[in-house]
């Protein structure tokens, strides 16, 4: 792992992964969009990074400049893995999205809401009565790793396994492609052999689907499935974790926010769309694959275009008071999951899993606040919530 | 005054805000991307709704459309 100097200039020279932008990015996004909305670096072999919202929808919307190739800014990029159908471009990324598609309608995913409801339930039953706990690492991080293996037909048990692929993945792997490449093979290892269980005995379960699917009357490649099952391995786990992590670091902190839905729990999914849109955990990133201009910015081939849905919300031009959250926003265009064809996938599930997760805890812990001394740490890169958050109750 | 609602097909990329906040406007198909019901039309009383919905489309796929008629 190469050391990186400290930032001196965020316009020029930014990198995503100092340690101020890990904390608290938002003043220096703010900083950049007064001065220079698209900033540039040359670390990561070159990244553009858009801070306004219609900059950001202009990139996401040209699928013909931008590819989804490789979505992930990283030094000494690896070879590049498909993950269908986050990292397809058109025409064939249709095909590869319609076929996941049904599994993850309202309808598909409200089938899987008593499960998330008797997951919370259980987590909460553990710590209830022990005065506090860390809301990121006790509840958060435990509510989606066991919904994702429910879906997947895997056993729930395989929390920690999954997520150290997902560490090795989407941080660790940033800097050092070995770590990486060592989690790409055992993910393919293992759904290699999950798929040939399914094969023999189907369950309902979307290996099972992903095993039986056709594409133009063609069985889909090993590697195809392969892919989309890490993809919603990767993206469906740490990225609801922050999510729900960054609504109860908000509760802990705003007793008036946490009263309220606590009172009117009707609010919860109104509240949930506002800490999307504030906390967005999700940074995209797109390859130039050919030069442009946007918004008066040349955007050069072969560089890297960091995509923040995060700094798009907090973009005063489209959020009045963007930096302030208010549980009832009524107009709320947020880009949390993403605009145009890729827009994610998972994104009822997602809010299914936050809803339920707020409404589960408010019922039986309406009152907490962040420990005395708390040292509240964040995560790096591509998703950003918080990793350990104590929390004491009453 | 006759309000209507309509989904670009186009643009709508499935984001299901609208049939979250005004299901009695907008259904989802197999896929979950959007349509209106029927023909937009929408009835008293769901107003608000069908403007709430335009406000929280992020891919700015709903159209409240404001015409004269019965």
């Amino acid at each position: 792992m190469r050391e990186r100097p400290p930032v001196t200039d965020w316009a020029a020279d930014f990198d995503h992964l100092d340690p101020r932008w890990v904390e608290d990015p938002y003043p220096i996004w703010q900083e950049l969009r007064d001065k220079c909305p698209v900033a540039h670096t040359e670390r990561y072999m070159g990244v553009y990074f858009p801070t306004r919202y219609d900059d950001v929808r202009a990139v996401a919307y040209d699928t013909e400049h931008f590819s989804s190739r490789r979505i992930v800014v990283r030094e000494n990029p690896p070879p590049r893995i498909p993950a269908p159908p986050i990292t397809s471009d058109p025409p064939r990324h249709r095909a590869d999205k319609s076929l996941l598609l049904p599994a993850f309608t309202p309808d598909a995913i409200k089938r899987h809401e008593p499960r998330a409801r008797a997951i919370c339930a259980d987590l909460i039953e553990r710590f209830a009565a022990k005065g506090g706990c860390d809301a990121a690492v006790d509840y958060a991080q435990e509510i989606p790793v066991r919904l994702v293996a429910h879906m997947l037909g895997l056993p729930e048990e395989e929390g920690d396994r999954f997520r150290k692929w997902i560490y090795e993945i989407l941080v660790a792997g940033i800097t050092e492609p070995a770590v990486m490449m060592r989690a790409i093979e055992e993910t393919s290892a293992y759904f290699a052999t999950e798929i040939e269980k399914r094969k023999r005995t189907p369950g309902d379960d979307i290996i099972s689907y992903l095993a039986a699917a056709r594409i133009d009357g063609e069985p889909l490649a090993p590697e195809h499935i392969i892919g989309s099952l890490r993809l919603l391995l990767v993206a469906g786990i740490d990225t609801t974790w922050s999510a729900i992590g960054s609504c109860f670091w908000h509760l802990a902190r705003h007793p008036e926010d946490r009263r309220r839905l606590a009172a009117e729990p009707e609010l919860i999914p109104t509240a949930v769309e506002e800490f999307l849109r504030a906390y967005a955990p999700v940074t995209m990133a797109r390859e130039v694959v050919k030069a442009t201009t946007i918004n008066g910015c040349a955007f050069k081939e072969k560089q890297m275009v960091l995509l923040s849905f995060p700094a798009a919300n907090r973009d005063p031009a489209m959020f009045p008071d963007p930096d302030r959250v208010v549980i009832d926003r009524a107009e709320n265009r947020h880009a949390a999951f993403g605009l145009g064809i890729h827009r994610c996938i998972g994104s009822n599930l997602a809010r299914m899993e936050i809803t339920v997760a707020l409404q589960e805890w408010l019922k039986r812990i309406p009152e907490f606040q962040l420990a005395p001394n708390a040292k509240v740490t964040w995560s790096e890169g591509t998703v950003r919530g918080p990793r350990k958050l104590p929390v004491v109750f009453g | 005054m006759v309000l209507k609602v309509k989904v670009d097909r186009e643009r709508c990329q499935g984001h299901a805000r609208c049939n979250a906040l005004a299901p009695e406007l907008f259904a989802l198909d197999a896929f979950g991307n959007a349509h209106e019901i029927g023909d937009g039309r929408v009835p008293a009383g769901l107003e608000d709704k069908a403007f709430l919905a335009k406000a929280n489309c992020p891919e700015l796929a709903v159209e409240v459309i404001e015409g004269e008629g019965s």
